[in-house]
């Protein structure tokens, strides 16, 4: 799969929150995007996959070109069926349980067959570890359970790209490993995905290239490798002396 | 109290009670089911933001909720046959009953749909989910949710709302004991009496809306 997003432009009440972005997303990439709260990271999740509507910007997927500020609602749709999205609040359907979750999005929206479904939803939720709690509903789960759930939702509909809206950044600390494990077993299989995150470690060691943005600006983007220990701008330098001068002990 | 007052209470509770089973519970269940349909859509319509629709929606529950329900019952009945709208009383109580008891529920449904969480919405979408199955799979049920003590509300108040038919020459409970009453007047015997079977029904329904809550908990409490 291949990605290019172009000149993406939001304002929220006239606050300008991207001002043109430009990035692109190779089959297989694992993109991390940093940078401050505030600097619009999570707005380009919501915007490329249409839960924000843009003010402006183009969204190359799979060589197809869709204009963000304006589509189609059977575009929309025909994307959604390709990508999926893990949120930071997790957003598992409350009145459903762990397997009902993960299989509504094959039976209802995809049209497979239950016995079907159910038996890929086990296999994901094998996967991360929940495959013992299938009748559990999600209050009944901890954050760092009800997030690994809902990686498994977002992995059963076999999407090209997986969206990370800060997927660990409502757990308790002591529940962030369990998901980010996760994530790095997803990584290692060669799944492609942007995550929006403040975990360095997994920016640093998971992922492959970084986006680096401020003020709904990117800064600086690059492999992980590079930006991590030879940042090109002033801004970036800045950015990981501070992360880590906090983190020596990681 | 003396033996000649309880033998007429003993004489005439059966007649209230089929009264009550034959009038009041038809009544109640097929306006409450009115009720419930009128009050979904007419919340969904809002929920949804449809032009114009929604101004309809608004002016309907300002209506209803603005006037007597008593008025409303005499305008339908005694009113509409002067325009050539001439409707038997059953029909007219229905009518009266459920779109009454209507504006209120529709009220109770917008909120419990407000209170979904809009992330709800959100992951169904991304899921692939088309807006119809969202609010059908995932709203709809958690709003029910919300919605059903006050909705228990409405049907224990509609209940109670039927011993207004009486005016419009239906023969509910409260009618079987007045016409009991000019027979033998005995007014505080027999309308305690229709009040008990009032709160006989209403007991029953208290236990059920329990039994049901208890149900609908079984998914545990809100999660964030």
């Amino acid at each position: 799969m291949t990605l290019e997003v172009k000149n993406l432009h939001k304002n929220f009440d006239g606050k300008e929150v991207l001002k043109g972005i430009d990035f692109e997303v190779r089959d297989g990439d694992v993109v991390a995007v940093l940078g401050p709260s505030g600097s619009g990271k999570t707005t380009i999740l919501r915007c490329i996959n249409f839960l924000e509507k843009a003010d402006d910007g183009k969204l190359i997927f799979d060589g197809e070109s869709f204009n963000l500020a304006k589509i189609s609602k059977k575009d929309k749709k025909r994307l959604r069926m390709k990508t999926s999205f893990v949120f930071q609040n997790y957003n598992l359907f409350l009145n459903k349980t762990v397997l009902q979750n993960v299989t509504l999005g094959l039976t209802a929206a995809r049209k497979i067959s239950r016995q079907e479904a159910e038996a890929k939803a086990i296999a994901m939720l094998e996967k991360v570890g929940m495959a013992d709690r299938l009748d559990a509903y999600p209050s009944q789960l901890s954050g760092g359970q009800q997030q690994r759930v809902a990686i498994a939702r977002a992995l059963a509909t076999d999407p090209e790209i997986i969206y990370f809206d800060e997927p660990t950044s409502a757990l308790d600390p002591e529940l962030i490993g369990e998901v980010l494990a996760v994530m790095r077993q997803l990584a290692e299989d060669g799944m492609t995905m942007i995550v929006v995150t403040h975990e360095m470690n997994f920016a640093r060691n998971v992922s492959n290239r970084i986006i680096f943005m401020e003020n709904g600006n990117i800064i600086e983007t690059g492999s992980s490798k590079e930006f991590f220990e030879n940042p090109k701008k002033e801004r970036s330098r800045e950015f990981v002396r501070s992360i880590t001068a906090d983190r020596t002990a990681d | 109290m003396d033996g000649r007052l309880w033998s007429i209470l003993l004489e005439s509770f059966p007649k209230i009670l089929m009264a009550g089973i034959k009038v009041t519970i038809p009544l109640t269940v097929i306006s409450f089911v009115l009720a419930l349909f009128i009050s979904v859509v007419v919340a969904m319509i809002q929920y949804a933001d449809v032009p114009v629709l929604k101004h309809i929606c608004r002016f309907y529950i300002w209506l209803i909720r603005g006037t007597p329900m008593l008025v409303q019952l005499f305008v339908v009945f005694y009113g509409l046959p002067g325009v050539g709208i001439s409707l038997e009383a059953f029909p007219a109580a229905i009518l009266v009953l459920a779109f009454n008891e209507g504006a209120y529920m529709a009220e109770s449904v917008r909120g419990a749909l407000e209170s979904v969480p809009v992330g709800q919405l959100e992951a169904g979408e991304c899921v692939g989910l088309s807006y119809f199955q969202i609010m059908y799979r995932i709203v709809l049920p958690q709003a029910f949710r919300v919605a059903f003590p006050a909705l228990s509300n409405s049907l224990i108040s509609m209940v109670k709302g039927t011993s207004l038919v009486t005016t419009v020459t239906i023969t509910e409970m409260l009618q079987t004991a007045k016409i009991i009453n000019s027979r033998y007047y005995q007014p505080m015997g027999l309308y305690c009496e229709v009040a008990l079977v009032y709160l006989m029904f209403c007991s029953v329904l208290t236990l059920l809306q329990r039994v049901v809550e208890k149900k609908l908990n079984s998914y545990g409490g809100r999660s964030k």
